[in-house]
């Protein structure tokens, strides 16, 4: 670190040198070259005094010397590494499709542009997980609002662990819709997309309700996995929450199910609902 | 008006009633416990305490110390605002830290001793000092290590009220700051009879470490007026279903909320007035008659306050410790390091209520100007919550114009949502005039300064760290604030206060540098030019050298700029010398322009004053060369 800055000093006093050189013969000053800053020179600043109504004191090596102190290069706090984790959903669900338990969680360490992200979700009936997936992603930040995130898809259920690579998109579209595009490709030249997005609406400060809609689309049908070409679910929510803290908020909501074509044959085929209400409680928290 | 100033021999009112000679408190094993809530040390640990002075109504005054050996001593120190002890960092054990009384021309030496467990260091804000003096760890010197002993030695050049504070992490948060007073040489152009210093600061029990961590993981976290569903309805009934809806669809598409007045505010702020919270009621004395100066000071880590004294005119005679030609005011917006000295000559009550509001009006400060101790007048209810206004942030128009119109100049879309037509607003305005008709309905005359559409440095384009660019932003040096305009109060603006003397360089500046102050409201990034400190070379001026810097907000926030080291001379409309400070206040939607003189060699800092801004990265090195 202090060896980098100290070699930037080098180099700008090396190329500033003729400038400061001239600055020292003329009196109103030169500009020194400067990276960190758009300039301009005034063509009419020598219509003003040019000789300072204050005497600028001459340097002595005093002077030099409390200047500029030997100083060791601090750490910027700047640049610190942070985190983030929000279990969005940690419910109890139920409905004529049955009764269990849900969450979807997602999270972050990094800095401000480089971040590896995580997404967790899954849900469990009768203590057995019968859905559950794991992201891993590195995301940068690439527009205002935008994060690209590329890396991995675990599934871990249902049937044999299988795994995708995943690039997406995530960030605050516009109106402060929440948003979320996966690609995946999967073994066997299986392609998928995953689209979310959710919303929050205040009626106080501290009661929000949470709208959110999941598509998931697939390119090929797979049988022994249930899943069909094309548009293959849709779920919806609206979740009800009261920050307690604004880490910590209990909440009611519903959800919404549904399969749509050939996934919805397969689930009629294994005797599976191919949709439906259910009704959730749960926590919302971060840290 | 100018009558020859009385040099105070009474630095504190409570120390005259009480028969002590003014002045320089001696250590003693003195200690005092203090209620719940009402602010204070709870007690001295068992560790060595000087002295606060022992109070009629039992509560601390600032202690007060002067001469040219000072001692420090920086420690820890249970405290008790809000009912639930803390750890606050003291000097000498007191919160503020005490007020050191110095003298023009003196050379003094401060000797601070670090007693805690991690680096200090102080720096004096607003003195002009060497370098290696100005207490800025990395710059200055490499800070003052735990057990360690750190001397400053310089002269005083100035005279004023001026304060200072630590500049290691969140030091400031934390307790450490203090009032700096420097008596004048010469006599000053006002007379007062009596002076107290108004320390205002803001407290939070949270680790300031865990509010910098929330607010990078949820920005408005500590917002609790985001606007509702009920704001929503109270809009349409106001103003129309189809302006209720514009306006929202407006705010969204930035992506951005009229209610983001502060980052961190009274949801976990307690407002200190010379380290008392609210219930503490400080209180100052004064005979009926008197002229009593006040020494304002805005010691907090975040928060801008809106000061007055129901029934009281203040004369506003020094701002950031220079004397300005006198100007009475109902009213003034203190922004985070400035200080501002009135002169009031209350009478006809036995109290007067010190009422200072957060800018958000999500809390206050408050403390009392009585005759005896123990007294109380009324507190003023806070004033209603601003919204901001397009027009606030530069986006077209000006004052309160309503948002409906305020529309039409707003950002019509984002690099991510349609490339490139944001960026264009900078990339071919740079001599643009203003388009009339792409702005219908502006008076364009109304604004001051020049308003023309504003370039952007290439290095804000396409930036992730950067969320918004101001497009006519104007210098507003006259306009109260936000929030204030049309209170029916007289409200102290920048161009209300002039300098009491000329331009001390007199020479016009040989070079401008134009810096735009921007940051991310949601990745809670903040920066010069869209460049965080971490990645951003020095500022490179040449000693010797009268420069201009035009300072310009992308942002959606004040900022209060601070330069270390060399005065910062505001100019006025016409680009002449106003104002000499040392705290510039940047509001959103403003452009300003400040002369500085290059007369101090070294390496300097320049930066936001808000403590999370500045941490966050909106600090630049400033380096005076040969």
């Amino acid at each position: 670190m202090r060896t980098r800055s100290l070699v930037v000093g080098c180099a700008v006093l090396v190329a500033g040198w003729p400038a400061v050189a001239r600055a020292q013969q003329t009196t109103t000053g030169r500009p020194t070259p400067s990276a960190a800053a758009a300039e301009t020179t005034d063509a009419h600043a020598a219509q003003g005094a040019t000789q300072p109504q204050t005497p600028f004191p001459p340097i002595t090596d005093a002077d030099r010397a409390a200047a500029f102190p030997d100083v060791e290069r601090h750490a910027e706090l700047d640049n610190a590494v942070h985190f983030f984790v929000l279990f969005d959903q940690l419910e109890w669900q139920g409905g004529q499709s049955g009764n269990g338990v849900s969450w979807d969680s997602t999270g972050w360490i990094g800095r401000d542009l480089n971040r590896l992200w995580f997404r967790a979700e899954g849900d469990a009936d009768a203590g057995r997980p019968r859905d559950a997936e794991v992201h891993l992603f590195y995301g940068r930040a690439f527009a205002r609002w935008w994060d690209v995130v590329v890396g991995l898809r675990q599934d871990l259920r249902p049937g044999p662990a299988q795994s995708w690579l995943a690039v997406g998109v995530q960030g605050l579209a516009p109106y402060w819709f929440d948003v979320e595009a996966t690609a995946y490709l999967g073994a066997g030249g299986q392609t998928a997309t995953r689209l979310k997005a959710e919303y929050e609406l205040l009626f106080t400060n501290r009661l929000a309700l949470q709208p959110l809609v999941e598509v998931n689309l697939y390119g090929k049908s797979n049988a022994e996995r249930g899943i069909g070409a094309g548009v293959s679910s849709f779920d919806a929510g609206l979740r009800i929450r009261y920050e307690l803290r604004r880490e910590f908020a209990p909440y009611l909501g519903v959800t919404w199910h549904s399969r749509f074509g050939e996934t919805a044959r397969f689930a009629e085929a294994a005797g599976e609902s191919t949709g439906g209400r259910r009704f959730v409680a749960g926590l919302r928290l971060w840290f | 008006m100018a009558a020859r100033s009385i040099r105070p021999r009474i630095p504190d009112g409570a120390d005259w009633l009480a028969g002590q000679p003014p002045a320089t408190v001696r250590p003693s094993r003195r200690t005092f416990v203090k209620g719940l809530a009402v602010g204070g040390a709870i007690a001295g640990l068992g560790l060595w305490r000087p002295a606060a002075r022992a109070h009629t109504h039992g509560r601390p005054q600032p202690v007060s110390l002067d001469g040219t050996e000072f001692d420090l001593r920086v420690g820890e120190t249970l405290m008790d605002f809000t009912g639930a002890p803390r750890t606050a960092l003291t000097v000498n054990g007191s919160l503020p830290a005490p007020t050191l009384r110095w003298r023009e021309g003196d050379t003094v030496t401060v000797r601070v001793s670090n007693t805690l467990g991690e680096d200090t260091s102080i720096h004096w804000h607003g003195v002009l000092v060497p370098a290696n003096m100005d207490g800025v760890p990395g710059l200055s010197f490499d800070g003052i290590r735990p057990g360690e002993t750190h001397a400053y030695r310089f002269t005083v050049r100035q005279s004023g009220t001026y304060w200072y504070h630590s500049h290691s992490r969140f030091q400031e948060q934390r307790g450490l700051y203090g009032a700096l007073v420097v008596e004048p040489l010469e006599p000053e152009p006002f007379r007062y009879d009596r002076e107290h210093v108004v320390l205002l600061s803001d407290w939070t029990d949270e680790d300031p470490d865990r509010v910098f961590a929330k607010l990078k993981k949820q920005s408005d976290y500590y917002n609790l007026r985001r606007p509702t569903v009920g704001d929503f309805v109270r809009d349409v009934r106001d103003r129309g279903f189809g302006t209720a809806v514009a306006d929202r669809l407006a705010w969204g598409e930035m992506r951005m909320s009229r209610a983001d007045l502060s980052d961190v505010t009274g949801a976990t702020y307690t407002y200190l007035m010379n380290g008392q919270a609210p219930a503490g009621n400080w209180t100052g004395l004064f005979r009926s008659g008197e002229h009593v100066r006040l020494r304002f000071i805005n010691g907090s880590a975040m928060s801008y306050f809106d000061v007055r004294i129901p029934g009281l005119q203040m004369r506003v005679v020094a701002a950031d410790g220079q004397h300005v030609h006198p100007v009475s005011v109902d009213e003034f917006r203190i922004g985070v390091g400035e200080t501002f000295d009135v002169i009031v000559e209350p009478s006809g009550q036995d109290a007067f209520t010190i009422f200072a509001q957060s800018l958000d009006r999500t809390g206050y400060a408050r403390g009392t100007l009585a005759v005896s101790p123990g007294l109380s007048a009324p507190v003023p209810d806070l004033d209603p919550r601003p919204l901001l206004t397009m027009a606030d942030m530069g986006h077209g128009g000006m004052r309160d114009v309503g948002p409906a119109s305020a529309m039409s100049g707003m950002p019509t879309g984002t690099p991510a949502t349609r490339p490139g037509v944001h960026d264009a607003h900078g990339g071919a305005a740079a001599a643009a005039p203003p388009s009339p008709d792409g702005h219908g309905g502006h008076d364009m005359s109304a604004m001051a300064g020049s308003a023309a559409m504003q370039s952007h440095p290439a290095s804000e384009r396409s930036n992730p760290l950067v969320d918004m660019q101001t497009m006519m932003p104007s210098s507003r040096l006259d306009d109260p604030g936000i929030g204030l305009r049309g209170n029916g109060r007289r409200v102290l603006t920048y161009a209300d206060l002039q300098s009491l003397f000329s331009d001390p360089d007199g020479r016009e500046p040989g070079r401008t540098i134009e810096l735009h102050l921007t940051g991310h409201m949601e990745r809670f990034v903040w920066s010069f030019d869209g460049v965080k400190f971490s990645d951003a070379e020095p500022i490179r001026l040449t000693y010797g050298e009268r420069m201009r810097i035009v300072l310009v907000n992308d942002t959606m926030m004040a900022h209060p700029m601070h330069l270390h080291g060399m005065w910062s001379d505001i100019e006025d409309d016409d680009g002449q010398f106003h104002l000499r400070k040392h705290v510039v206040d940047m509001p959103p939607g403003t452009r300003r322009s400040v002369r500085v003189r290059a007369d101090a060699l070294g390496r300097w800092a320049f930066h936001c004053h808000l403590l999370y801004h500045m941490v966050a990265g909106m600090f630049r090195e400033v380096r005076v060369d040969e």
